[in-house]
């Protein structure tokens, strides 16, 4: 009931809903990154349905598109993006990783050129499943140095 | 011939595919065999070493002036606008409104990346911290091209410090267009790092990790040497872990005649002197390579047209 309100609520907007717990002040973080001035709600450890709890993060005036919930991806792969509009969900989607990250995290690498430059980060996104053991790994690659890291360095 | 490298970038060793490699190879033997022409008369090239680098400067430098180019620039950062704290951006910004083309190294690793973006001019990498150095990656596959008469399907071994050793993940990464088998010799802490190893594997390249170094010297063709850097290690350490990766002269006994010993120098005492009187060491000519490499390298990225290798 409360989820549904939390949806409702908005006039326009969007709906982070299903973020891992945890992550939601990481979501919120990048979010005002990207907009400082944005009005945001943040629900922590709020009752889930499939998965026991979750995070959840309410956005007003901003629809947001797929590129912009993509940015979320390390944090909350598992999300799924309601976009409202006149109090209706009028496009809901799942987050999915975008081919690339830019100016969203610095390069773990200290000497890298990233951090002494007026330039932003950039990263290539690559991901491989490994079928036998079901496993899926993220790594990211620095466009400028070259590195690559797992996405646990990120998180 | 239509020449794919002209006007371009030369940051990473990755930009080049396989064709691109087997061209600027195909004129450094060209230019070691005869002089060619001043394929840079009326060209200014500015050599920014923004760290030094005596070798990498020198070869390129003399590379330059072979082909007749003009040379400005500085051999390091000490005297210029970086120690006023003028941005690598804005210097490169300015240095490629002079120069038809700049070399540079840096410290920082990515610096050629970001100058290749900003410069309107070609931008060749000498090296960004322990990033990329790829004319010295062209430079060693044209020795073992050189000394093997050809690039596919030879094995290769790397010995020493196969972690940090950016010349060694960019040889890997370059000869794994030509279909390799790959042996490992390295200390357990300077293993190859596993996103090399994952790319090979992505890449269905054959390596396997060997224990010690004489089992390496009877397989191979090419034995690419590095050295073990001391400061790695606690004293105690590097004396036992060293002595597993000099190689002597009395270790080649067991080598294919073809097998050639390569080495990036400066060595220390990773390659013993006696080697140098073996057949099969070829260090020393590998460093005079550099020289036709980056003659060739300039060539081809400032020249739209080469006319010996429409002639050959």
């Amino acid at each position: 009931m409360r989820e549904t309100m939390a949806v409702e609520a908005i006039l326009k907007g969007t709906v982070i809903d299903h973020v891992p717990t945890g992550q939601g002040l990481n979501i919120l973080s990048l979010i005002q990154k990207r907009d400082p001035q944005a009005q945001i709600t943040v629900g922590l450890n709020l009752p889930s349905k499939g998965n026991g709890k979750k995070d959840i993060i309410k956005v007003e005036g901003w629809l947001f598109s797929q590129h912009d919930a993509g940015e979320m991806a390390l944090y909350a792969p598992t999300a799924t993006v309601n976009v409202i509009d006149n109090y209706a969900v009028v496009k809901k989607f799942k987050i999915e990783l975008p081919d690339q990250f830019v100016g969203l995290f610095a390069c773990p690498n200290s000497n890298c050129i990233s951090h002494t430059e007026p330039v932003a980060s950039r990263f290539s996104v690559s991901q491989t499943h490994n079928a036998e053991a079901n496993t899926h790994k993220v790594r990211l690659q620095c466009h400028f140095c070259e590195r690559t890291f797992s996405d646990s360095l990120f998180k | 011939m239509p020449n794919p490298l002209y006007q371009k970038d030369i940051v990473s060793i990755r930009d080049l595919n396989q064709t691109e490699l087997e061209l600027i190879i195909q004129l450094a033997s060209i230019i070691k065999a005869q002089p060619v022409s001043p394929y840079l008369s009326n060209k200014v090239i500015a050599s920014c070493f923004f760290e030094a680098s005596t070798r990498t400067r020198l070869s390129f430098e003399t590379a330059v002036q072979r082909l007749q180019g003009s040379l400005i620039g500085f051999s390091d950062s000490a005297n210029t606008s970086t120690q006023k704290g003028e941005t690598l951006t804005d210097s490169i910004n300015m240095i490629s409104s002079y120069a038809d083309a700049i070399i540079m190294r840096h410290p920082k690793e990515g610096a050629a990346r970001l100058a290749a973006e900003v410069a309107t001019v070609p931008v060749i990498n000498g090296g960004d911290g322990a990033n990329q150095h790829p004319s010295q990656t062209l430079l060693d596959l044209f020795s073992i091209a050189e000394c093997q008469g050809r690039l596919t399907d030879l094995k290769v071994a790397f010995v020493g410090d196969l972690k940090y050793g950016r010349t060694v993940h960019s040889l890997a990464q370059a000869l794994s267009l030509f279909n390799p088998t790959f042996y490992f010799i390295a200390p357990e802490a300077l293993k190859m790092p596993s996103y090399l190893e994952q790319d090979l594997a992505e890449k269905g390249i054959s390596y396997q990790y060997l224990s010690s170094l004489e089992e390496g010297v009877e397989q191979v063709d090419i034995l690419y040497m590095t050295r073990v850097q001391k400061e790695r290690f606690d004293p105690t350490e590097y004396m036992h872990i060293a002595s597993k990766y000099i190689l002597t002269k009395a270790m080649l006994k067991g080598a294919k005649p073809n097998m050639r010993v390569l080495h990036p120098l400066p060595r220390v005492d990773e390659i013993h002197p006696d080697v140098d009187s073996s057949e099969h060491a070829y260090y020393f000519q590998q460093a005079e390579n550099g020289v036709y490499a980056r003659q060739a390298l300039l060539a081809l990225v400032m020249n739209e047209h080469i006319k010996e290798l429409d002639n050959a």
